[in-house]
């Protein structure tokens, strides 16, 4: 018997990306436009059998999404980190996860595979950064500098310091002055 | 980063340190292209070439024989076109002052280097890291200081 058949390609792709997250006991929505929006944290193992299981129809999983979302990410570290006010105090988890709209274990995990860095190292490497931007303007102490990137004190603060450069602050200011000092008698 | 190769050149004429140097990054998770020279003459011949590939982070050994690591630095950091070079120091000890030196002269990594494999091959990994931040970030490399 031959017979002829019609079929809605998006239909048939949605219900198969339903099913399949169905069964890895995933909350998914499929949004059109091949956006899939999953709630939960996916662990590494999950979104490998995900991979190969949606690859059984020949559907990929397109990373770009995820470069998008880790940019999104670092650009909201970025932002809270640089705001001329003091940095928030809230937790930093659920000031991000509002922010991103999505759970803190999802982003981080995600953060954590594309960057092989950790949120919280970046967070760290990043107000090391704006406390270095402090420290070469000179306008603040490193008392003020600590009190404004919320660290709970001086010590904690040139600790960190130490801990991500291999410097203490005052020896990253001597060098940077030093340097200064050189380029102006070159010029 | 997961795509991205880093290209990496060591210049170093301890013929021990080079294989070390060259097995480390073979096992870290970042994909690397490792060049070596063995001296400091033979870096500045190399590096001035115009057809090669220049590298994102330069591992430069202080002790070298014909023309030291401090002196390519100074010269390496008058050249307009490898100015932006990250360049890591690679020594076996120094004192506080000489780490300084080097930074006041524009290195930005100094490194001592460790008697074993395991360390090594960490360190290296933390350096090529730390580039990549500042590489994919938009930090200012004017402040890019580490000291390991």
């Amino acid at each position: 018997m031959k017979f002829y058949i019609k079929y809605d390609f998006n239909i048939a792709c949605k219900r198969i990306l339903e099913e399949q997250l169905e069964k890895l006991e995933l909350t998914g929505f499929v949004l059109g436009f091949g956006e899939v929006d999953i709630k939960e944290a996916i662990s590494g193992e999950k979104m490998k059998l995900l991979i190969e299981r949606l690859g059984h129809y020949g559907i990929e999983i397109v990373e770009t999404h995820r470069s998008i979302l880790v940019q999104k990410i670092k650009d909201a570290i970025i932002e809270m980190v640089y705001m001329e006010e003091k940095l928030p105090t809230s937790k930093i988890s659920s000031y991000l996860a509002g922010k991103l709209n999505h759970s803190y274990g999802y982003i981080s995990n995600l953060f954590s595979e594309v960057t092989y860095t950790s949120i919280e190292n970046f967070i760290i490497l990043q107000k090391t950064e704006r406390a270095k931007q402090l420290i070469t303007t000179g306008e603040l102490t490193f008392t003020e500098i600590a009190w404004q990137l919320n660290y709970s004190s001086v010590a904690h603060f040139s600790t960190q310091f130490k801990n991500l450069t291999g410097l203490t602050p005052t020896a990253f200011k001597r060098i940077i002055d030093k340097r200064r000092e050189v380029a102006k008698l070159e010029n | 980063m997961q795509n991205e190769v880093v290209h990496v050149l060591l210049a170093d004429d301890d013929e021990d340190d080079r294989l070390f140097f060259r097995d480390a990054f073979k096992e870290i998770r970042i994909k690397t292209v490792v060049e070596i020279v063995n001296d400091g003459v033979e870096l500045m011949d190399y590096i001035l070439k115009p057809d090669i590939e220049l590298p994102h982070v330069l591992f430069l050994d202080l002790n070298m024989p014909r023309k030291t690591g401090m002196e390519c630095l100074i010269e390496i950091k008058k050249i307009e076109q490898l100015k932006n070079i990250a360049i890591a120091i690679y020594s076996t000890s120094a004192s506080e002052e000489d780490i300084e030196d080097t930074f006041v002269k524009g290195a930005n990594v100094y490194i001592k280097k460790p008697s074993d494999f395991a360390t090594l091959r960490k360190l290296l990994e933390e350096v090529i890291k730390m580039n990549w931040q500042y590489h994919t970030s938009g930090l200012n490399r004017d402040n890019f200081l580490l000291s390991l």
